[in-house]
């Protein structure tokens, strides 16, 4: 990597290391724009947006320009503004800038650097065929109309998921972002994971939004509307408020549910312990019985969606536990029914995810119970973002409340659920049997946690050798099949999460590169360190419970098969 | 074995003799067009299985260049050349003329007999011969409305003794 000085608008800017001109712009404190570079992806150089001139008046796009020695160059000249705008105006003229009901409005990178630039008026009529909105995808919703073709998506889905879903089609005027052979996204292998939407920088692709349901529901008097709040979605929602990623603000959240009329708050760490504990006894069964291996976390839904789409064959290998979300549901429809009989209400069931494909997950037919589904609704973070701003409630600002009882109440370990590693973690903290405060600490350094793409641990059980991964990022779990299918990998246990980052990336959460991602899971971990439960076995609420359910009801209740008979 | 079995097995040869490398995504294309006349759906996803790409990959380079068809041609490909020296010599009511003969509608290129594919070219090269045309690579000169029909009617005449 290259090392030396720069001179950017006359000003000495050192460098080392940095990737291109754009970061070491950026490091000078100029906000470069740009709407395809995405630092956690490749480099496409296609906006323009990002051009500098040199002393010769060359002109280049600094995302991708190497740094030099002695490099001189201008960010802000005459001619730079000029095609600036230019380009801008271009964009909006191809561009359906209906801003005001869109999605994205005032979150639309599009809007804001047209404002920046002082683009006031588009010479240019937009000539493009109108085309048909794809609403066929439980997570998300495709608008062509808005596509910018910058070209994020197209490579978030093959370098973070390896999916390739969609692609630029046809060329130049005619250029769109679609799946191929003009299918639909719910006629592809899509799973629903949504990171199209996270990095769109525009409303062509977002998160579908489901909070008119949610009003609907919490201000119909017939409806008991009871909420679970999933761990990554507390570490993430305080940015939307001026607070730092990894602030936990669960308690303000609460406070802010009880003021819009939810009428019971409680927490999907709950159904994290019953996971844990379901998971871990499935393991040391499996451990007894002898395979089958390796024992797939089932947490992520968009991970098992890909096995069932693209690797089918590796289904027996998920765990039968049903992910937190779904074992809190299950528990509360069956601990409710008596409830609903007697008052004449009706629960309706809302889940507050950091995740897009659990809209997905709970639409499935596994969880739906004499035809209604156990969880009602899938808010995103971001949906419940935008409805405590549309009550105009500063969450900064609110006291503190602890969710109800009894299901409001989850370990250290079911906290962690939400950053990559934790699942795994939380499981070896159940299985092993020495339960001192050193263990917990040995376990914690074992290699579970980190940024790294893939973690590979080795665990000792009695006199067995257990060896587990840690994947996230679909691309290495694909990985990481290929090289089983080829022998080369063996693992007892692995713990995947599709998203980088584990569930605090996840695409329902407010816009954040990898360094906001890596500050929610410090502040997961954080939760787990002040807590005093540490361990799914001491939650209280949730031993008693699996006492009086017994063997039968826990299996009917917290398990599910995937496999396709 | 059934005609698509048999054109995806000749397909896997064609991307076998290249190595089944990436890279050679173009010429692969270009070999099996060559023989099919065009890219079908089962052979772009065939492509993307043996390269160890996404179909929509594959189907994005397919559609980026406007020498690969998507489409089944007609046993015979009639190009009208709309290059300069053509137009000016009135190659636009030879197209017009054949669209009308073969009842082509909206963006349909080929006749419903499956015979014929009309398509126009920037330029044959043969601008002496203004206006050209070419039926299957072979090149007609000096054409009308009424020659390129009766062309084309005699073809037409010959396929159907031969299917008789």
């Amino acid at each position: 990597m290259a090392k030396g000085v720069m001179i950017i608008d006359g000003q000495r800017v050192p460098f080392d290391g940095e990737k291109n001109v754009l970061a070491v712009i950026r490091k000078a404190g100029i906000e470069m724009p740009t709407f395809c570079y995405h630092s956690d992806l490749s480099t496409y150089g296609a906006c323009r947006m990002c051009i500098v001139e040199d002393e010769r008046g060359k002109i280049d796009a600094s995302c991708s320009l190497e740094p030099r020695n002695g490099m001189v160059i201008k960010t802000n000249s005459a001619r730079l503004l000029k095609h600036r705008r230019t380009i801008l105006e271009l964009l909006l003229a191809s561009h359906n800038c209906n801003c005001t009901t869109c999605e994205k409005s005032g979150k639309c990178h599009l809007q804001a650097l047209a404002h920046q630039f002082g683009v006031r008026h588009v010479r240019f009529t937009d000539t493009r065929e109108a085309a048909k909105i794809d609403s066929s995808s439980p997570a998300v919703v495709r608008d062509p109309n808005k596509c910018i073709l910058c070209g994020d998506c197209v490579r978030v889905c093959e370098e973070m998921q390896g999916m390739n879903i969609i692609d630029f089609v046809n060329r130049g005027s005619q250029m769109r972002v679609a799946p191929p052979f003009g299918r639909m996204l719910s006629e592809t292998n899509c799973i629903s994971c949504g990171q199209c939407a996270a990095v769109c920088p525009v409303g062509a692709i977002t998160v579908k939004n489901e909070i008119g349901d949610a009003w609907r529901a919490i201000h119909d008097p017939k409806l008991r509307t009871v909420v679970q709040i999933a761990p990554a979605v507390r570490v993430a929602v305080g940015e939307a408020f001026g607070l730092p990623a990894g602030d936990n603000v669960l308690h303000r959240l609460v406070t802010a549910l009880k003021l819009m009329g939810v009428d019971e708050v409680y927490d999907t760490t709950f159904g994290a312990d019953f996971t844990t504990i379901s998971e871990a006894e499935e393991f040391k069964a499996r451990l007894q019985a002898g395979g089958p291996f390796p024992m797939f976390t089932s947490c992520c839904p968009a991970w098992v969606k890909y096995l069932e789409k693209e690797n089918p064959k590796y289904l027996h290998n998920i765990s039968t536990c049903k992910s937190p979300m779904e074992m809190f549901a299950a528990i509360l429809r069956d601990k409710y029914a008596a409830k609903d009989a007697e008052d004449g209400k009706r629960t309706y069931h809302i889940a507050i995810m950091p995740c897009t494909a659990k809209k997905m997950e709970a639409a499935r037919e596994e969880f739906k119970h004499d035809g209604r589904p156990d969880v009602d609704l899938v808010l995103t973070t971001r949906e419940i973002v935008d409805m405590i701003n549309e009550s105009g409630i500063r969450l900064e600002e609110l006291d503190m409340e602890a969710p109800d009882l009894p299901f409001g109440m989850g370990s250290g370990s079911a906290n962690i659920y939400g950053v990559t590693g934790g699942v795994a973690e939380a499981v070896v903290r159940h299985c092993v049997p020495d339960k001192s405060r050193n263990a917990l600490r040995e376990i914690a350094e074992l290699g579970l946690r980190g940024d790294e793409a893939r973690k590979e641990v080795t665990v000792h059980l009695g006199d067995q050798e257990l060896k587990i991964a840690v994947v996230h990022g679909l691309v290495n779990a694909r990985k990481l099949l290929k090289e089983m299918d080829e022998g080369k990998a063996f693992f007892h246990l692995v713990e995947v999460m599709t998203c980088h980052g584990g569930c605090v990336g996840g695409a329902g959460q407010p816009d954040g590169l990898n360094a906001v991602k890596i500050r929610r899971g410090e502040g997961l971990h954080a939760i787990d360190d002040a807590s005093l439960v540490k361990r799914a076995e001491r939650n209280p609420v949730v031993s008693a419970l699996l006492n009086e359910m017994g063997e039968h009801k826990a299996h009917e209740l917290l398990h599910v098969s995937y496999v396709k008979d | 074995m059934d005609a698509s079995n048999a054109m995806l097995q000749r397909v896997e040869e064609i991307i076998d003799s290249y190595g089944c490398k990436r890279e050679n995504i173009i010429a692969i294309m270009q070999d099996i067009q060559a023989e099919y006349k065009y890219l079908s759906r089962e052979t772009l996803e065939k492509i993307a299985e043996k390269l160890g790409i996404g179909v929509a990959k594959v189907y994005s380079v397919a559609t980026f260049y406007e020498n690969f068809s998507l489409e089944a041609k007609g046993k015979y490909i009639v190009k009208v050349c709309n290059g300069t020296a053509c137009h000016v010599r009135k190659s636009q009511p030879i197209y017009d003329g054949l669209r009308e003969y073969l009842q082509l509608e909206g963006k349909q290129k080929t006749s419903a007999d499956q015979l014929f594919t009309l398509e126009t070219v920037a330029c044959l090269g043969a601008c002496s011969l203004a206006p050209a045309m070419t039926i299957n690579d072979e090149v007609h000169a000096k054409m009308t409305p009424e020659s390129a029909i009766a062309l084309l009617e005699d073809i037409r005449r010959k396929e159907a003794v031969q299917n008789a």
